[in-house]
């Protein structure tokens, strides 16, 4: 086994550079290193000037999702043995626009996220002191799954149709909106419906599930599109079928 | 050079910065409230808390029983009055959160599920599955989107306080994508950045935990408090540090050493039985368990592997189903970090630092003592704690003591005069200054992560576990001669957007101070108490430290200690007994 592996890193310094460049770095091959930790290497060692986010290492907080060869990854959460002999190429996560090196800016995904009101709505709050609502684990188990997303934007990265159309509200949002849909606790459903409604965006997807392939915490953005779709094609049958204001 | 206002900036947007950001929009709907954070909010690292966070609930639970443990985890440092107003709001709190919609974990009849945990006589830890920080963090950041009237500076780091006239009246802060050195106004701040744990070089602790907000409150001339007890974790991954939660010990794992041996029994700890008991072996506080840790390696009963010396966490016994349902976390992190399978393997673990029971000092309310300054969580020290902090007492005391904080501020905000005319001007200066310390200067040689893993090496050799008088004032030393050091730092980077290593610059000299105090605070206490434990002083002495120790930064730099007593209510001062 090689001791050292190449990294080619896409480098971009607005104002400096026309446009990205690539730049190589050397460093030790480590069997129990993850991406991250080579990219911590060239930043500790070689090159202070390199820029990319990260916090956890620990695959949870969602800071450190990069190209890594052509794939949106969560570059603390894959080895770098599975990229053996390399060289690994590293670029930002495609489809944002570039801040610098590696940072991506991703403050749209915010005003998207409100956008869906992920937030429990009910029609009237419980006092806090009738103490909790029950939800029995099958109740729990039927959201459970879409809330897991940790906003790292892998999804965004890997979608053909944000690619084509930056203001879809995005797989994560609308896995989001689906969780609190599907909370028992929740009756904001009709209301973020309405919000969905209005994003053209969803009915360019292809169902091809890039989003759910690439989410690194199994959620599948791919199925809640689908629970939407199928749920938005009802209401439009009701309202075409049964006169205005039943629905 | 632009400057913003607001009423209330809230510095931090993790548990407590939320949580206080939300109390204070609610308190006062017409207050102009600010999160600054040096990351988007869910990436703060309440986000990696995982075992469960407590609050008494079930029938046969009572509010003197979880202050009791607390206390007494907390080798009577705690301020009992704290420990009584916390107790009383927990559950109340943790409702709220359900009611927000957080996914905890339930009973087959819907009723919110609890765990054991270390140190607790009583099941009364809330949790979801083994990402409760994570479904915490995210559920108090999708709810604050709901208030208007919460702005976010996403991405902002902060360099100082601006104080003026005896009172805080906002922050200046680099805008990252910018690189811009701005000022924001505001009434009151609220500090909630966390912990310092990577002032030590294996840590549970994320990148960003640098005690920015600690540092910041102390070259105000806030003491720091009670900074000599610094929290190990009995199980940690060897190379990482990642956390292996402590539910792992509550759903009944066990911990053996390199003979299969379940060595906490020659500990004081009980007696080893098949089932878990609560407050008893690997229930037992974490203090007790990390120190045990390293008598068995003293004997020479642990084991050695390419990043120390480890002992083994066993689950296999709780079968696949149980942990994929309750510890489905722990199975990916040693599944991806450990490449090992929990449920056919033992999992190899050793202490790590996790937690500082010390902080900003504040009151019962979050108040430091200068005016118009708040501090919650792990940044501060309200005197929950006391020596050493129970599992699932801390994301709790975030909940509590950010919403109590973030009611207070919103009142001084509410009242307070707007800010001075003079604070622009240091803004200013601090611009100057940065510009001064990193940019305008040439021939410098020193790397900022030769310099920090000095610092962590000579905290790891000096404030860890077991402490000596002389390795302290050793440490003491090294740090003040790392402070030249840093004078003489290179940075490779000059441009000044998204400027990562002129924020771990910054990082480091608020790192320094905070290693500075925290051996001078440890060199001072000469007794052993909870998390603090000193050879050359074995005992507990309560007659001389009975007391809190307050850090207050002096003209030549270094600390000045002092002390002030501990509240005591009901429980006077008594034997930690676990397993007994």
């Amino acid at each position: 086994m090689a001791d050292t592996i190449t990294l080619d890193v896409a480098r971009y310094r607005p104002g400096d550079d026309s446009e990205p460049t690539f730049q190589s770095y050397e460093v030790p091959y480590r069997e129990d290193w993850v991406v991250l930790d080579a990219l911590n290497y060239v930043k500790d060692q070689l090159d202070g000037s390199l820029t990319y986010r990260w916090s956890c290492r620990m695959g949870v907080c969602g800071s450190c999702g990069m190209m890594v060869d052509g794939t949106p990854t969560l570059t603390c959460a894959v080895p770098l043995s599975d990229y053996v002999p390399g060289p690994i190429r590293i670029e930002p996560l495609q489809f944002f626009p570039v801040v610098r090196d590696l940072v991506v800016d991703i403050s749209d995904f915010l005003p998207k996220l409100q956008k869906v009101q992920p937030w429990i709505i009910r029609d009237e709050e419980k006092p806090i002191a009738d103490g909790e609502h029950l939800q029995t684990p099958a109740q729990l188990e039927s959201y459970k799954q879409f809330s897991m997303c940790i906003n790292c934007m892998l999804c965004y990265s890997a979608c053909p149709v944000v690619g084509l159309e930056p203001d879809f509200i995005g797989p994560a949002a609308i896995a989001l909106a689906q969780r609190y849909n599907l909370d028992s606790r929740d009756q904001g459903a009709a209301g973020r419906m309405e919000v969905l409604d209005e994003h053209e965006g969803m009915w360019g997807c292809t169902f091809v599930g890039e989003c759910t392939e690439v989410c690194p915490k199994n959620v599948d953005p791919a199925g809640a599109i689908q629970l939407y779709k199928a749920a938005s094609a009802t209401n439009w049958f009701k309202s075409i079928l049964l006169p205005r204001g039943s629905k | 050079m632009d400057t913003f206002s607001c009423d209330l900036l809230i510095v931090g947007g993790g548990g407590a910065g939320l949580r206080a950001a939300i109390a204070a929009a609610e308190a006062a709907p017409k207050l102009d409230i600010a999160v600054v954070s040096k990351v988007y909010p869910m990436r703060s690292h309440t986000v990696s808390a995982e075992g469960g966070a407590a609050a008494v609930i079930k029938p046969g639970d009572s509010l003197d029983a979880h202050a009791y443990d607390t206390i007494s985890g907390g080798d009577w440092l705690c301020d009992q009055d704290v420990v009584e107003v916390f107790v009383e709001a927990a559950p109340r709190e943790m409702l709220q959160l359900e009611h927000w919609g957080c996914p905890w974990s339930r009973e087959p009849n819907g009723s919110v599920a609890v765990r054991a945990f270390g140190g607790m006589k009583t099941q009364r830890t809330w949790f979801a599955a083994d990402k409760t920080g994570f479904h915490m963090l995210h559920t108090l950041f999708q709810t604050s989107l709901r208030y208007g009237s919460v702005r976010r500076f996403d991405e902002w780091f902060v360099t100082k306080l601006l104080v003026d006239e005896g009172r805080c009246q906002g922050v200046v802060a680099i805008e990252l994508a910018t690189g811009k050195v701005q000022g924001i106004t505001a009434k009151a701040v609220i500090l909630c950045t966390g912990g310092c744990g990577k002032v030590f070089p294996f840590s549970t602790n994320a990148n960003i935990k640098n005690g920015d907000g600690m540092a910041l409150a102390y070259r105000s001339g806030v003491p720091l408090k009670d900074m000599e007890f610094v929290q190990y974790h009995p199980t940690g991954l060897p190379q990482t540090g990642i956390l292996i939660t402590e539910a792992t010990r509550a759903e009944g794992g066990w911990l053996l050493n390199k003979d299969g041996y379940r060595y906490l029994q020659d500990y004081d700890l009980g007696t080893p039985e098949p089932k878990p008991v609560l407050r008893s072996m690997e229930l037992g506080p974490r203090d007790r368990l990390s120190q045990a840790f390293i008598k068995e390696q003293e004997k020479g009963r642990t084991l050695e592997g390419p990043y120390g010396h480890y002992v083994n966490l066993d689950i296999r016994h709780l079968g696949e189903q149980v942990i994929d349902k309750k510890l489905p976390f722990v199975r990916e992190l040693c599944l991806k970090y450990a490449n090992l399978d929990p449920v056919k393997e033992l999992i190899p673990v050793r202490p790590v630092v996790h937690y500082m029971m010390g902080g900003v000092h504040t009151d019962i309310m979050g108040a430091t003592p200068l005016d118009g300054l708040y501090a919650a969580g792990e940044v501060a020290c309200v005197n929950l704690n006391g020596a050493n902090r129970l599992g699932s007492n801390s994301l709790t005391e975030c909940l509590v003591f950010g919403a109590r904080a973030g009611k207070a501020a919103a009142t001084f905000a509410a009242e307070a005069p707007p800010p001075s005319a003079s604070v622009e001007a240091q803004v200013g200066d601090e611009e100057r200054r940065l510009s001064d310390d990193f940019f305008n200067v040439t021939g410098r040689t020193e790397r900022i992560a030769n310099l920090r893993a000095e610092m962590q090496m000579a905290m790891e050799g000096s404030a860890g576990i077991y402490r000596t008088g002389a390795a302290l004032a050793a440490a003491a030393d090294t740090l003040g001669r790392l402070r030249g050091d840093a004078q003489r730092l290179q940075l490779d980077d000059r441009s000044r957007i998204f400027n990562t290593e002129l924020i771990s610059a910054l990082e480091f000299g608020y790192m320094l101070d905070l290693a500075e105090v925290i051996t001078r605070s440890a060199e001072a206490r000469t007794e052993s108490r909870g998390a603090h434990q000193r050879t050359d002083h074995p005992e507990r002495d309560d007659e001389r430290f009975l007391a809190h120790s307050l850090a207050y930064r002096t003209a030549s730099g270094g600390p000045r200690i002092e002390y002030s007593p501990v509240t005591i209510t009901r429980w006077p001062p008594g034997e930690r007994v676990y397993g007994r």
